[in-house]
């Protein structure tokens, strides 16, 4: 990082974030400790045959303490560095501390870690009792898949003379998933080429869909994993070419992003190694500067132009995705991005994740996903263009309930970042632009992305697929629902508790009791 | 007009778009290498829906190139996403010529509008007049794909801005340069201007530099190709007599010391 020119003369007044504990009595002095850290926390010297820990470099991954074969190794936070304080918390006093030392942006990685509302604790589910009986998931036959993509405004039907029923409305183009949980975009570069396989692997594997993110489709995975892929068309254009936007399942035009809207990307030179530059078609060791707005939209009519780019690049035959940021009009946005001709629009809400953004953007900018998918919901019922799209809902969704919450309060199905990273290792330190994950999930390093292995990653990923379409299909069948469908915009199956009236009102939910 | 077998005619008037690009996918499919468009009206994309073409399964000559001739004024992102395709406006063209094109030719016989060459990473484009803003932006390079943008004329603002790669002509014939902000974000490829240019019209992001003999071979070859596809009264020798500047980035990374540790 830049500020470490600064760090070389300046004397750092940080405190280290966490605190070590070995226990001597059961270090065997193996040094996988010291082999696991990209961020040379732990050292053995050799004279004293002891193994030494500097906190001052320590991310509290918990890569050391997981590896740690006698469990020698405690980590955890550094709770009393300073006087408590409700207004200079510890984290304030860290951050503007880095900043006298640095005149620079904060940097962060994952998503927003603030506690403002998190909806999906304030919303209960219902449950079938006496009438309209429940559903056992287990004996009972119980619907997952989704079709995305925009769905006529009326059907027509012919009666051929052998008396058979044909459409004759053209249908446009849908992707079925096996199950309404997608990965949403991480892309190859953030994340290590082991990582994006496994994504890439797993959803393959399960019948649903990655997305690239901006950073294109490696050659060798277009053949087998481009069907289950969205491919993402961004401001930085990397590796957009026909071949890329024809093997995919969906094209998707990246706007904005939940972790940082407004703002574009930065992948540094140091992390564009020479597949990635292939990958990106740009040179090796160069930076891939994703502008903030994309240079040919300027307004919902240029978007629609590019909408319409990508549906002739593609002879009309994928869906094409708009991804925005959801921000505070986002259900007017939307509203225009379905009549500019987007088939999906994806929301990312305010604890949506990322590599990199500035600390200031992903903890303040934005809106919790929970308002935004009942509001641009109801605005398109109210339009009566519903069905011209499919909403895919993401930010923020960390367990099953949440997803079948989001699909209750309107959204098709929904994309996990933060979720299939944690099931790879990710343990949310936050270091994730530092490009050092002792994961080997958000490195370009060689010898830390070999960490993960794909065949293990994608089994990882399915699994957590698996598990979590169980208990949605056993919450359904507790609702009396044997389709995921029903529920979508089914708002009187949940009830909110804790809220005030305008949030009720936002949600389109009664209060619990009511 | 039409000499050949795979030659064919297609009158636009009163197509929308997608009707048009149908009928030229199809033809193409059908054999037609040569494709002449009478009477275009602003229809979009043109050159864009020509991907299967180049895919083994849907031709039975993959990897054709197909000519396309336009009559009339083509709509907005003429050649979007062209790959390998060649594509001749008798005409002036509007914005998004050669939005993100990937490998082909556009050659415009006037001027093209904004964003031209927008995120091109190959092929070359030949616009005989000038072009609106944002011409070039975010283009970009990789090992030999190298996309080339020659104007005669002159551009407006931000020309080259976020240019990651790649090479822009502009040969100010009959034209004086007035833009401002070019080459801002500029962090690779070059652009070649020939003519008076300020540096308080230039980006905080770019330098100018004096050729080398690798610059004029780039450039000779460069004017030469425009002159073979333009009459403009001038020929190669006299647009090459002259001063070119050179200007490029002066930093691969002009966003260092943004962020803390």
């Amino acid at each position: 990082m830049e500020g470490e020119e600064e760090k070389k003369w300046m004397k750092s007044y940080l405190l280290p974030e966490f605190i070590i504990e070995r226990n001597e009595d059961r270090c065997i002095k193996c040094k996988v400790c010291e082999r696991q850290c990209a961020f040379e926390t732990h050292r053995y010297d050799e004279e004293l045959d002891r193994m030494f820990s500097n906190e001052e470099s320590c991310v509290g991954c918990q890569r050391c303490a997981v590896f740690c074969p006698t469990n020698a190794l405690t980590v955890k936070p550094n709770q009393s560095a300073y006087r408590p304080n409700y207004s200079w918390t510890g984290e304030r006093i860290s951050d503007l501390t880095k900043q006298a030392e640095t005149g620079a942006v904060l940097l962060t990685g994952s998503g927003n870690d603030r506690p403002y509302p998190i909806y999906w604790e304030h919303l209960l589910l219902n449950a079938s009792q006496v009438t309209n009986p429940s559903i056992d998931p287990l004996r009972e036959p119980m619907e997952l898949r989704t079709f995305l993509g925009r769905k006529p405004d009326m059907l027509e039907a012919e009666l051929m003379d052998d008396g058979e029923v044909r459409i004759s409305t053209e249908m446009p183009p849908n992707v079925m998933v096996k199950t309404p949980i997608l990965f949403s975009a991480l892309s190859y570069g953030a994340i290590s080429y082991q990582a994006f396989k496994s994504l890439a692997m797993a959803a393959s594997e399960y019948g649903t869909l990655f997305n690239t993110g901006e950073g294109g489709l490696p050659k060798d995975l277009r053949k087998e994993y481009g069907k289950n892929a969205i491919v993402q068309c961004a401001s930085g254009r990397f590796g957009v070419d026909l071949e890329y936007l024809n093997c995919s399942a969906a094209v998707e035009i990246k706007i904005g992003q939940g972790a940082k809207p407004g703002i574009g990307g930065h992948l540094p030179g140091e992390k564009v190694s020479c597949l990635i530059a292939e990958t990106r078609m740009i040179p090796a060791g160069t930076d891939a500067l994703s502008p903030a707005p994309q240079h040919d939209i300027y307004s919902i009519e240029d978007l629609s132009a590019l909408i319409y780019a990508l549906k002739e690049a593609t002879n009309y035959e994928k869906p094409v995705s708009v991804k925005i940021a959801a921000v505070h009009n986002s259900a007017a946005i939307a509203s225009g991005m379905v009549r500019a001709g987007a088939d999906i629009i994806a929301l990312d809400g305010l604890r949506g994740g990322t590599g990199a953004a500035p600390k200031m953007i992903r903890d303040n900018v934005g809106i919790p996903i929970e308002l935004a998918i009942s509001s641009v919901d109801e605005r398109l019922r109210e339009e009566g263009i519903r069905n011209r799209c499919s909403i895919l809902a993401a930010g923020g969704m960390r367990c099953s309930a949440d997803v079948v919450k989001a699909i209750a309060l309107g959204a098709d199905a929904v994309y996990i970042g933060t979720a299939a990273l944690i099931a790879m290792g990710c343990t949310l330190c936050q270091k994730c632009y530092t490009g050092k994950c002792n994961w080997g999930i958000c490195t370009q390093d060689p010898y830390l992305a070999k960490r993960i292995n794909p065949d293990i990653a994608s089994r990882r990923l399915t699994n957590l697929l698996r598990a979590w379409s169980m208990e949605i299909k056993e919450m359904l069948g507790g609702m009396g629902i044997n389709a995921i469908e029903s529920l979508r915009g089914n708002r009187d199956h949940l009830r909110g508790v804790g809220l005030q009236e305008w949030e009720l009102e936002v949600l389109g939910v009664k209060g619990a009791g009511e | 007009m039409l000499r050949e077998e795979n030659e064919m005619v297609i009158d636009a008037s009163g197509l929308t778009y997608k009707e048009l690009n149908g009928l030229i996918r199809d033809r193409a499919l059908s054999g037609a290498e040569k494709i002449f468009l009478r009477n275009v009206y602003g229809q979009r994309y043109i050159g864009t829906r020509l991907y299967s073409l180049t895919q083994t399964q849907n031709s039975s000559k993959p990897g054709t190139r197909i000519e396309i001739e336009v009559w009339g004024t083509p709509g907005n992102d003429l050649g979007a996403f062209l790959d390998g395709h060649r594509v001749v406006v008798h005409g002036n063209a509007q914005d998004g010529v050669g939005n993100t094109m990937n490998d082909g030719e556009i050659v415009v016989e006037g001027r093209a509008g904004d964003i031209t060459g927008m995120s091109m990473r190959g092929g070359e484009v030949f616009i005989r007049d000038g072009v609106g803003y944002r011409g070039a932006v975010h283009m970009k390079e990789y090992l030999n794909k190298r996309p080339l943008l020659v104007i005669g004329g002159t551009a407006q603002d931000f020309l080259g801005e976020y240019m990651a790669g790649g090479v822009v002509v502009l040969l100010g014939l009959n034209a004086t340069h007035s833009a401002n902000f070019i080459g801002t974000g500029m962090h690779g490829g070059v652009i070649y201007i020939k003519g008076k240019v300020g540096k308080h019209q230039l980006g905080k992001e770019v330098g100018t530099f004096s050729l080398n003999e690798k610059d004029k071979k780039i450039l000779e070859d460069c004017v030469g190709k425009f002159t073979e596809h333009f009459d403009v009264g001038i020929d190669q020798k006299d647009i090459l007599h002259g001063d070119f500047i050179k200007i490029l980035p002066v930093s691969k990374r002009p966003y260092g010391r943004v962020y803390t540790y």
